[in-house]
């Protein structure tokens, strides 16, 4: 997708992180170019989302175009955690834990509807988790039951595009700010 | 057999047996302390010879608190529904069949996780799905502040 194909670029670029510091600006620049086009999202999925997510790594939808290169089966190596699936109570710690093995920088998406709110165990459930940013801090969310491969792409272009208005020192205070149990 | 043969065949096995005929299967209501002998027998009856337990359901009635199983022989292909209650909501207890198909170990701990039902003589009754802290999530008086309903 082509920059000036998104609809609100001069409003993002005023909430770059980093302000006008002009030294600081340059040095972000040239590392979330290298952070937005190498993001390596981890091997997880808890359900259909999965298959929606698979579909979009595969040739047809092939989001290795944008650098979301390889899935990674160990948190160590990934950048990205796509929540693909509904997360119940016993599943909480084990994302919870993945999340911690995943070494800064790390990103969350919250893919489908399950991960957002609790979607469609919202209601009378006893095991649900009613939306993953209880338990870890999300970055983009993509709506959809599941999204189709083209929402998730978008979702991760707008990620990329979140990339590029952080700054290496705002990294800190925000995961100062959140700090789940 | 067909479905009457069976069931009039069955009351002859048992003393306290209710035989009533469903939309689809002969329904045997047996009281708890006979479960176990009539299970044994229909296993082992070269007349039944159920092999197969589809499945075991549990249910929540009410005060009473029941057991559905599924029966079917591989050889003759007939089916019939077993079931049990006990209205002890506190204890409620009842025989394992553990020990004649194979395949109750698991449906009857899932039972106990989801029910609190226990089974006398099951060989491993632990929870299934949910750790110790949980109550008994399918039970109509289950209380859980994290359920939304409305």
């Amino acid at each position: 997708m082509k920059y000036e194909e998104f609809g609100d670029n001069e409003s993002l670029e005023l909430l770059k992180d980093s302000g006008t510091n002009v030294f600081l600006t340059t040095i972000d620049d040239v590392i979330n170019w290298g952070r937005k086009n190498s993001l390596w999202p981890l091997t997880f999925a808890t359900s259909c989302c999965g298959i929606e997510m698979m579909q979009t790594g595969a040739p047809k939808h092939d989001f290795a175009r944008f650098g979301m290169e390889v899935y990674r089966a160990s948190p160590r190596q990934a950048d990205v955690i796509v929540v693909a699936g509904t997360i119940v109570k016993k599943m909480a710690p084990v994302l919870k834990r993945l999340y911690d093995q995943m070494s800064e920088p790390k990103y969350v998406v919250a893919m489908g509807a399950c991960t957002i709110t609790g979607g469609p165990f919202f209601r009378d459930s006893y095991t649900i988790v009613r939306g993953v940013d209880q338990i870890i801090p999300v970055d983009v969310y993509v709506p959809g039951c599941p999204p189709r491969p083209q929402a998730l792409l978008y979702g991760m272009l707008q990620l990329q595009r979140l990339i590029e208005t952080q700054t290496i020192k705002s990294r800190k205070k925000r995961n100062a700010s959140h700090n789940y149990k | 057999m067909d479905n009457i043969k069976l069931g009039e065949f069955i009351k002859s096995l048992g003393s306290d047996l209710d035989i009533k005929e469903g939309k689809q299967f002969t329904e045997v209501t047996v009281p708890p302390s006979e479960l176990h002998s009539l299970a044994r027998q229909l296993r082992e009856r070269e007349e039944t010879l159920f092999d197969f337990l589809v499945s075991i359901t549990g249910v929540d009635y009410g005060p009473d608190l029941g057991l559905i199983y599924h029966l079917r022989s591989t050889k003759y292909g007939h089916t019939v529904v077993i079931k049990s209650r006990t209205s002890d909501r506190e204890h409620p207890q009842l025989d394992s069949v553990s020990d004649i198909w194979e395949a109750a170990d698991l449906h009857e701990r899932e039972a106990f996780d989801l029910l609190g039902i226990k089974f006398a003589n099951h060989p491993d009754l632990r929870r299934l799905f949910l750790n110790s802290s949980w109550g008994f999530p399918l039970r109509k008086d289950y209380i859980d502040d994290d359920i939304i309903t409305w």
